[in-house]
């Protein structure tokens, strides 16, 4: 043991004075949470809240009807803000100077028309920039125009020739806005990012620690190192000591970093806690096992580079894969960081540490299997 | 391809005294194959206390593959390595105490200072933190360090840098000191600090295994000399007595004015002289050892009337003694 530490502390000391290595761990991962934060903010679990513009032009009851039924609803869940604009000029100003994001242009008549069956046009003007927020609008309207569409075809089928405004109102909406089990368990954009980042880097960072040993090889200084009174699985040990307090030490400042810079929130201290250093083993074991496959150096870090690239896109690092559904969220459970993720989630909104128990058993079950590999196959990375 | 002809395996270091019972290195019949190569073929060899031994074949005879497996660094197919009297295999831990290990090429950390390289390599082969800071602090002032011992290696130049390569293998006072070629790629200046730092090693009794393929290097600094070629010991012993088995004697050329047929006979009289002819205007002596009975030839050719104007002595080198054994040059 005393072995070991000697390595990993020289280890640790060789890497503390290579500046990338800092700025791979620590820096990157953080800047890089901080945008995708930025950017993401409102697609991924942030407050979202359309502004949408209204010009009614009809002022009947199939306007109100379409303001009290289908628009108030989503203004009171917070979906959307609704700004009322005089004219369709107003409007058209309004969204083109990014006012509102989308205008609904209730045409004169459109009530008339309705109520004796004949065809009419709720109109939606777009902002060009702002292609989401259009369609939602487009989605209100056409939801509404469903709901009449419902009334005037049991209209016909009980023979009667006009469409009552009330029974417009009866109809159930198609739109519901409900908060839902899975949403409690969404992260914010902060804390996705700050976790994804973290963990996708943890596994850049732990690499050092076994392909140091085909560095050493190279350079001479594995030999040496082998000739002295040492047993072998010591110079491992040192290794991976290295890693694992290399990654521990990151994802630490990470999660400390991130909460109080992008008030991130990481959840349950000692769930956390349990949560990375799972991760950091299996992040560990994942590249010490392609270590073992490469012939040297530089045939490591490449192939470790583009594991750790692989699972971290698959598993949703960058975007939230898992709620695509289908192939892609089923594979993305064959990836240590998609249950790391699955852990922060299962910790938000107050959960206690027994939340992670599920991901962290997952990932220590990586951790088994990529572990036990690599060990079967360490003998080749100390071989001359 | 000619067999192995022992010379005196068990010759001793006139300078240092008997060697210990069983030598601080023996290797029996060492067997090593990597694919269809058979690298190393029955390398028996045994070095003791104090005495410096060479391994001497071009590149590709064995040489590397022999040391790596009496440093512990390669697992022998056949055959067995004593390290001061314990046996040593890859896993060993006692018997590679007593070995100090300094590799053909550079193995330092370069982000490391030599103070950190030496630091770490002396806690590696145990020695407590005290002992290894003093001990670290004696070497670089060997190795001529100890003003740039906090800069890190890769500022260092090339023989610095090999001089800390060095350093690193003496650091736990080794009984045995293993030797790779330490002056492949090395300036004429550094190559002799090295030599003569291998010359200090062994007359302060320790035990030195010494590969070259550099023929004045081994005839320098061994005691005895193995020669290797296509993985076997061809020959081992000391320089004279390699020299001897092949045959070859000293050549002794005097010059001078006198009476030359009359100095060449009486010096013909002498028991180590083998010959002696006048041609070309001088004396063409054959002796066994022409250092030793240099002297002697002199005064008896001025005894015999002739003033000696010059003296020409021609020793058959190592590079004969390879050319005989093997069939083909040393740097071939």
């Amino acid at each position: 043991m005393r072995a070991a530490l000697l390595i990993a502390g020289k280890d640790l000391r060789q890497r503390l004075r290579d500046r990338s290595a800092l700025l791979g761990s620590i820096v990157v991962p953080l800047v890089l949470a901080s945008i995708f934060g930025l950017i993401f903010h409102n697609a991924i679990g942030g407050r979202l809240t359309f502004k949408l513009g209204l010009v009614d032009q009809d002022r009947g009851p199939a306007a109100q009807a379409f303001v009290t039924e289908a628009l108030a609803p989503l203004e009171r869940s917070g979906l959307i803000a609704v700004r009322r604009e005089p004219t369709l000029s107003a409007a058209r100003s309004a969204t083109e100077q990014s006012k509102v994001s989308a205008t609904f242009v209730l045409p004169a008549g459109l009530s008339a028309a309705i109520g004796h069956g004949h065809p009419s046009t709720l109109r939606v003007l777009g902002n060009v920039d702002a292609t989401i927020d259009t369609q939602v609008a487009q989605s209100i309207a056409q939801s509404y125009a469903e709901r009449i569409d419902t009334v005037r075809i049991a209209s016909a089928a009980t023979g009667a020739t006009a469409i009552g405004l009330a029974q417009v109102a009866a109809v159930p909406s198609p739109i519901s806005i409900a908060d839902s089990s899975t949403k409690s368990r969404q992260l914010d954009a902060g804390t996705f990012y700050a976790a994804g980042m973290a963990v996708f880097f943890l596994f850049f960072t732990v690499q050092f620690g076994i392909s140091s040993i085909l560095e050493e090889r190279r350079d001479g200084t594995l030999a040496r190192m082998l000739v002295a009174p040492i047993h072998a699985g010591a110079i491992l040990a040192g290794k991976l000591l290295t890693s694992l307090a290399l990654g521990f030490a990151s994802m630490g400042v990470l999660a400390i970093a991130t909460h109080f810079l992008l008030s991130a929130h990481w959840g349950n201290v000692l769930g956390v806690t349990v949560l990375i250093a799972s991760g950091v083993l299996a992040a560990t074991c994942v590249m010490a096992l392609v270590a073992t496959l490469a012939r040297t150096p530089d045939q490591a870090q490449s192939s470790q580079a583009m594991v750790a690239l692989v699972l971290g896109m698959l598993g949703g690092t960058f975007f939230p894969v898992a709620q695509a559904g289908g192939l892609l969220a089923t594979l993305s459970l064959a990836t240590p960081q998609a249950w790391f993720l699955r852990g922060i989630e299962n910790m938000t909104g107050g959960a206690g540490p027994g939340a992670v128990l599920g991901p962290v058993a997952a990932i220590l079950a990586f951790a088994a299997v990529t572990g036990a590999l690599a060990f079967m196959r360490a003998g080749r990375l100390m071989a001359r | 391809m000619a067999a192995r002809k022992p010379v005196d395996a068990g010759v001793k270091d006139a300078r240092v005294g008997s060697p210990t019972h069983g030598g601080v290195l023996e290797c029996r019949d060492l067997h090593k194959r990597f694919g269809d190569v058979e690298a190393v073929r029955g390398v028996s060899l045994q070095i003791a206390a104090g005495e410096t031994y060479g391994l001497l074949g071009p590149n590709g005879a064995g040489k590397t593959t022999t040391i790596s497996m009496a440093c512990g660094l390669l697992e022998a197919d056949r055959g067995e390595v004593i390290v001061a009297g314990r046996p040593l295999t890859t896993r060993s831990v006692a018997a590679k105490a007593a070995i100090g290990y300094v590799p053909q090429e550079l193995a330092i950390y370069p982000d490391l200072s030599a103070r950190e390289n030496l630091g770490f390599f002396a806690r590696l082969y145990g020695l407590p933190a005290a002992a290894a800071t003093a001990r670290v602090e004696e070497v670089l002032a060997v190795i001529g360090l100890a003003e740039r011992a906090r800069e890190p290696t890769k500022n260092f130049s090339g023989g610095m840098q090999r001089r800390l390569n060095i350093g690193i293998g003496l650091l736990h006072r080794p009984q045995l000191l293993i030797l790779d070629e330490p002056t492949v790629g090395v300036d004429p200046q550094s190559r002799n600090a090295i030599l003569e730092s291998v010359e200090a090693l062994s007359a302060e009794g320790m035990a030195v295994l010494y590969t070259t393929h550099y023929m004045e290097e081994a005839e320098r600094l061994c005691d005895r000399i193995g020669i290797v070629d296509l993985g076997e010991l061809k020959a081992e012993g000391t320089r004279a007595e390699l020299v001897a088995l092949v045959g070859e004697h000293d050549r002794v050329a005097l010059e001078g004015t006198g009476d030359l047929e009359a100095a060449a006979r009486a010096c013909k009289s002498l028991s180590s002289v083998r010959a002696a002819s006048v041609q070309d205007g001088g004396i063409q002596l054959i002796v066994d050892s022409a250092r030793s009975v240099l002297p002697e030839l002199l005064r008896t050719a001025t005894d015999a009337g002739v003033a000696v104007s010059s003296v020409e002595v021609d020793e058959p080198d190592l590079e004969t003694v390879f050319l005989h054994l093997t069939g083909k040059a040393l740097r071939d």
